[in-house]
């Protein structure tokens, strides 16, 4: 901590009630980036974060970040967004500040030999920096079988340093430099040598149980590993660039936010995360939505029977319970290749609330039709049924380029008698349709046999029309056209049809 | 302001001597709690102790634990106060005839007819009390409101009898299942803690404390097991109290190591979902690992 900061930090404590400025401006600043980052901070939390950080003892970097998260940070899903920020923003005036400017070497050395001392003296004598490839990669080896947590951040600081190949001003993000560090490191060679080791002092053979356990465990401390060299990545970008600068660059989407159609491998496994709770937090609004929304008519029997306990009076009217509205759903999606993502996560979503709706039936396309329905029948796990879909179903016709004409046509042929007045149709597709023939005059023809036909679009809405997309075209037949790029706009467009 | 407790490391050591093995995050926001006079909304997957959290408070703090069970249908009656309605009859049937009415009116609407509930009792306490309001998801997003006032201001408004203020401030926790979104209004009067599964360390801590006559060899492994399997993607993920069920078989099945046919007779414990229990085994069978 820099001694400027700590006299602001000693005022703040010795006078809670006139809290210095410095720390305001600081949480001031702190709440602007996280509302850039898409949180929302409302003027009450922040004076709650204000009043909370004059009970906790400043230099606790640890209980600081609580007292903040516990005040500003009211959804689970916005933690991972709100610790970036706290890393970037207080990283600077964080315990490590000295290493960040020019003269980083001597800092540095003693962190790392410090470490050092204490778990492997003989290993780090010649200090961080005449260390060679092989002995740093010895390091990280031993590291790792150890757990040693301050010998591994020691290894991180290492590499990076050493293969990041970082240079002032220059305008790359940072998954660039982790990418390089992590390649030099070879972390999966280095799993592979650690499980070979483990087998060869046990002697016999382990069984693969115990192998998978083994694997966990070296796992999640390679993993850790990995946070250490982000954290000494961002660290140096912070020092080189500022902290607004970072702030921005770090920046990432929401869970709820981020784009389908362009979300990394990362992302979407934190979506697939995200639907499920998603999905029984919706079948729960939709069941109470039903049961609350309206009352039946009056139940006659039921008021008689009631009014007993009034002397024959009726006081307390009985209403009959009104029967469940259920709509019928088809859901037709383009599976190809850019939107497939968009169609694993719809399908996810319309069958993990299928008991909302009277039927469910979908069918799936890309030049050439088939019906998948069959395939989550009876399945408890939905997302098998999902990549059965994906890999099954017989959707190519000519050459496996979207022809959304071909597969309405097919549609239309081979189910469209079964199209009743209480069937809402769902069409999911970006409508790229390669300059093939659009035949919007089926969407015409269903929507007069339908109860609503909506088409669900993956692209921005500025995308629409540009290109091969026929949308408009498709659209003015449609009872409504929607940009569904991401799972909070999904999410209010199936609380809107059921 | 309340000082319940001194400092954030002294209330985890505290809570620990309950048996409640708290993390920095736990502790910090329960003590910021009680400084800043804020209830806590506790939100996380079930089974991970944040109805026990509030047990345990009351625990070390000696008040009383006034707990409001939530459920979809809870109204006014039921959680606040209510008139008692048949005394008040039987006030009005005794007298009758021998006074005047506005005397008997007003006589019927005070403390003596009225009913407490939960959060009345809460507030109107002499002693220092926790008070849980559990699950606070299952009620209906208009009911959520009969909360804001006693969140924020610590006071009830009957209109009878005019506003009761506490005579102390309670300690509140509200937990919540998160199966639907709190209203902002809710959230805001908060502070917010997110309880999830604890890490390897705390949850082998969590075993050798709460399952008696075990050795820490077979803790770390229960712990190790659990881990792996909730990496995997599963409709529900094993709880804490079920893994702490599952060590308490081990124990008593007399296991000294867990090896893959423990493991399987014995999974069905952890795991409440056939589909769920079919693909830990497949998964925990191949020693590859499941691709991130």
């Amino acid at each position: 901590m820099s001694v400027t900061e700590g006299a602001a930090f000693d005022d703040a404590v010795a006078t809670p009630e006139g809290i210095g400025d410095p720390i305001l401006d600081l949480l001031n600043g702190f709440i602007v980036q996280l509302r850039a980052a898409g949180l929302p901070v409302s003027l009450t939390e922040n004076l709650d974060a204000m009043q909370a950080i004059k009970h906790v003892p400043l230099e606790d970097r640890q209980t600081f970040k609580y007292a903040l998260a516990a005040t500003l940070v009211k959804h689970h899903n916005h933690w991972k967004a709100f610790e970036t920020v706290f890393e970037v923003y207080f990283s600077l005036r964080g315990d490590e500040f000295s290493i960040g400017d020019d003269t980083v070497e001597l800092p540095e050395m003693d962190d790392e030999e410090q470490p050092g001392e204490q778990s492997s003296g003989d290993q780090q004598g010649g200090g961080g920096d005449n260390l060679s490839p092989e002995e740093l990669a010895e390091m990280l080896y031993r590291s790792l079988m150890r757990g040693d947590q301050q010998m591994m951040r020691g290894v991180a600081r290492q590499a990076v340093k050493r293969y990041a190949g970082m240079e002032p001003g220059r305008p790359v993000g940072g998954t660039y430099y982790l990418y390089r560090t992590l390649r030099n490191l070879d972390l999966d060679g280095v799993l592979e040598r650690l499980l070979e080791q483990e087998q060869n002092e046990e002697g016999d053979a382990p069984s693969d149980f115990e192998q998978r356990l083994q694997r966990d465990e070296y796992q999640s401390r390679i993993d850790s590993l990995q946070k250490e060299i982000e954290a000494e990545i961002r660290r140096r970008l912070v020092a080189d660039r500022g902290v607004e600068a970072m702030a921005k660059t770090l920046r990432k989407p929401l869970p709820e936010d981020v784009d389908f159609m362009h979300a990394s491998r990362e992302e979407m496994a934190s979506l697939r995360k995200a639907i499920y709770p998603l999905t029984r937090k919706l079948a729960a609004r939709l069941q109470r939505k039903r049961r609350h929304g309206r009352k039946g008519p009056l139940d006659f029997r039921r008021t008689v029977r009631a009014s007993l306990s009034y002397g024959g009076v009726p006081a307390e009217p009985k209403f009959r319970n009104p029967r469940p509205h259920k709509p019928e759903i088809f859901v037709i999606a383009d599976i190809s290749g850019s939107v497939a993502a968009f169609a694993r996560f719809t399908l996810h979503l319309v069958y993990a609330i299928s008991g909302q709706f009277s039927k469910v039936r979908s069918f799936v396309f890309i030049d050439g039709l088939d019906e998948v329905t069959h395939m989550f029948e009876g399945v408890e796990d939905i997302n098998e049924a999902v990549h059965r879909v994906n890999t099954e179903a017989d959707v190519v016709w000519v050459d496996g380029h979207s022809d959304y004409g071909h597969a309405l046509q097919v549609f239309w042929e081979k189910y469209g008698n079964d199209i009743g007045p209480r069937t809402s149709i769902m069409i999911l597709g970006d409508a790229r349709n390669n300059y093939h023939a659009s035949e919007s005059w089926i969407i015409k023809a269903m929507s007069e046999k339908a109860r609503a036909v909506h088409w669900l679009n993956p692209e921005p809405n500025s995308y629409w029309d540009t290109g091969d997309s026929i949308v408009g075209e498709y659209a003015q037949h449609c009872d409504g056209t929607f940009e569904v790029r991401n799972l909070r706009q999904l999410e209010g467009f199936v609380e809107h049809l059921a | 302001m309340s000082n319940r407790f001194s400092d954030v490391a002294s209330l985890k050591d505290e809570l620990a001597g309950v048996d409640y093995l708290s993390d920095d995050g736990i502790a910090g926001v329960v003590y910021l709690a009680d400084r800043l006079e804020k209830p806590i909304l506790v939100e996380g997957p079930a089974g991970t102790g944040k109805t026990q959290l509030a047990k345990s408070v009351s625990e070390i703090t000696g008040s009383r634990l006034i707990r409001l069970q939530c459920y979809e249908g809870l109204d006014e009656a039921k959680a606040l106060y209510e008139w008692n309605y048949k005394k008040q009859l039987l006030r009005i049937q005794a007298e009758s005839g021998s006074e005047e009415w506005d005397d008997i009116s007003e006589d019927i609407f005070s403390d003596e007819f009225l009913l407490t509930r939960p959060l009345l009792e809460a507030i109107s306490a002499d002693e220092p009390v926790v008070l849980l309001i559990d699950e606070v998801d299952r009620v209906e997003l208009e009911t959520e409101a009969l909360l804001l006032e006693i969140l924020s201001d610590y006071q009830v408004s009957i209109p009878e009898l005019g506003t009761i203020k506490a005579k102390q401030i309670p300690l509140v926790f509200l937990t919540s299942n998160n199966t639907r979104e709190l209203s902002e209004a809710l959230k805001r009067r908060c502070l917010y803690l997110h309880v999830d599964y604890p890490d390897i360390e705390r949850e082998k801590e969590i075993v050798l404390t709460k399952v008696p006559d075990i050795t820490e060899n077979l803790a770390d492994q229960v712990a190790r097991v659990v881990r792996s399997i909730r990496q995997i993607e599963l409709k529900k993920h094993p709880s804490v109290s079920e893994t702490l069920d599952w060590a308490k078989t081990l124990v008593l099945l007399g296991v000294e190591k867990i090896d893959e046919q423990t493991a399987t007779q014995t999974i069905n414990i952890l795991l409440k979902y056939q589909s769920d229990i079919n693909k830990a085994l497949k998964e925990l069978a191949t020693a590859d690992g499941v691709s991130p």
